[in-house]
């Protein structure tokens, strides 16, 4: 687990994918109520377990640290909600059933292309040209006329106001 | 976007992680903090002019360490409460042993005193300014820590917040220790840990409201 952390990105991508089943199965459980709310959610705490990786010490058990932001973003999210609502968080800790379904990814409610949209050309343009296009850091600096670093520094700045937007979607 | 286009995206973000993040963040913030408030307090306040005879006073050194010791306090704190799944643990003890030991010494020498000096010990000559002083001094600590902190990941952001006014309070206290002349115990007790207390709880209020990720 930690390789992924050291910068080996397949290990890395693994890593992310293992735990986006964790969060499913951890956010499933407590959030029952609002079935349409959990890709969401996953999505949102993989992108904090990202952004804020540099938080996280070896010394410390990965999951300790994994599921204390999922908590963290499901306390956000439920405050978020009316008071009222989150009164009726359901804690049935028996519904281990729920689990198998878990590796499937689900649809998200919210599309985060969509956000992206609002990106600046600065943040946005990397991100689409690296990753939903394929191209390498190389090929993209050459397609949209930035050099290798910004792009790199593009795709991380984006990452991070990508979570900005999520948060000010919400409130 | 589907989740799996978002672990691609994720993936392909290489940026190097810097290792201890968290402690060296806040040591920078505290090391600014530090320097700003000793800028401050000499060029405001001024160190005391017979600093070379009181550091020859047990009580100099009771007023120095003790605001060393909750400033920390407040960093290993603030270190532990910025990771997710890390909770506080024993460190309130750290806190707690020195202030506790304070109000202990200053009871003492409010019971050995007679009657007539007992508000001489307590509000010296200087109780108007000394808590405001601290408070003030404490702000640029206050500020870097807080920024330092949204560059973190606290999941108790009131508590994380209290904790960066601890580390700024005490850090306030301690530099503001070399100006002022007050050496009773009671004082001490009462207005070092009022100006301690007040970025304590901005903290813990700036916190729950600011820090959000």
């Amino acid at each position: 687990m930690l390789l992924g952390l050291e910068g080996d990105p397949d290990a890395y991508k693994a890593l992310l994918k293992r735990l986006s089943g964790y969060l499913r199965a951890f956010l499933m459980r407590r959030l029952q109520g609002w079935p349409d709310d959990v890709e969401d959610l996953v999505q949102e705490c993989l992108l904090a377990v990202h952004n804020k990786r540099h938080t996280y010490q070896p010394d410390q058990p990965l999951t300790a640290w994994v599921y204390a932001i999922a908590r963290y973003k499901m306390i956000d999210l439920l405050r978020s909600k009316s008071a009222r609502e989150a009164l009726h968080e359901p804690l049935d800790d028996e519904a281990e059933f729920l689990a198998d379904s878990t590796a499937q990814t689900g649809e998200a409610m919210r599309d985060l292309n969509i956000l992206l949209q609002t990106l600046p050309d600065r943040h946005r343009l990397p991100i689409q040209h690296v990753k939903l296009e394929g191209y390498s850091v190389a090929e993209a600096a050459r397609q949209t006329g930035m050099s290798e670093s910004a792009i790199k520094v593009g795709v991380h700045r984006g990452l991070k106001a990508l979570a900005q937007r999520i948060r000010s979607t919400r409130t | 976007m589907k989740t799996d286009d978002l672990l691609d995206l994720l993936a392909s973000d290489r940026a190097a992680v810097p290792r201890n993040a968290a402690a060296r963040g806040l040591a920078l913030a505290l090391s600014v903090g530090a320097m700003l408030a000793a800028g401050l307090m000499v060029l405001f306040y001024g160190v005391r002019s017979d600093l070379t005879q009181a550091v020859q006073l047990p009580m100099f050194w009771v007023k120095l360490l003790v605001p060393i010791a909750v400033c920390t306090a407040g960093f290993v704190q603030c270190h532990r409460l910025a990771r997710p799944g890390v909770g506080v643990g024993l460190t309130w003890l750290a806190m707690a042993l020195p202030l506790g030991g304070l109000w202990i010494l200053a009871a003492a020498v409010w019971q050995a005193a007679p009657a007539s000096e007992r508000s001489g010990l307590v509000w010296g000559n200087s109780w108007v300014t000394c808590s405001v002083s601290i408070a003030a001094l404490s702000l640029p600590a206050f500020v870097a820590g807080l920024l330092a902190l949204r560059q973190l990941a606290p999941t108790r952001r009131a508590g994380a917040g209290a904790a960066v006014g601890a580390m700024a309070g005490g850090l306030a206290a301690g530099v503001y220790a070399l100006h002022c002349t007050e050496l009773a115990a009671p004082f001490l007790a009462v207005w070092y840990v009022a100006g301690m207390a007040v970025p304590v709880a901005f903290g813990a209020l700036l916190g729950q409201r600011y820090i959000r990720w």
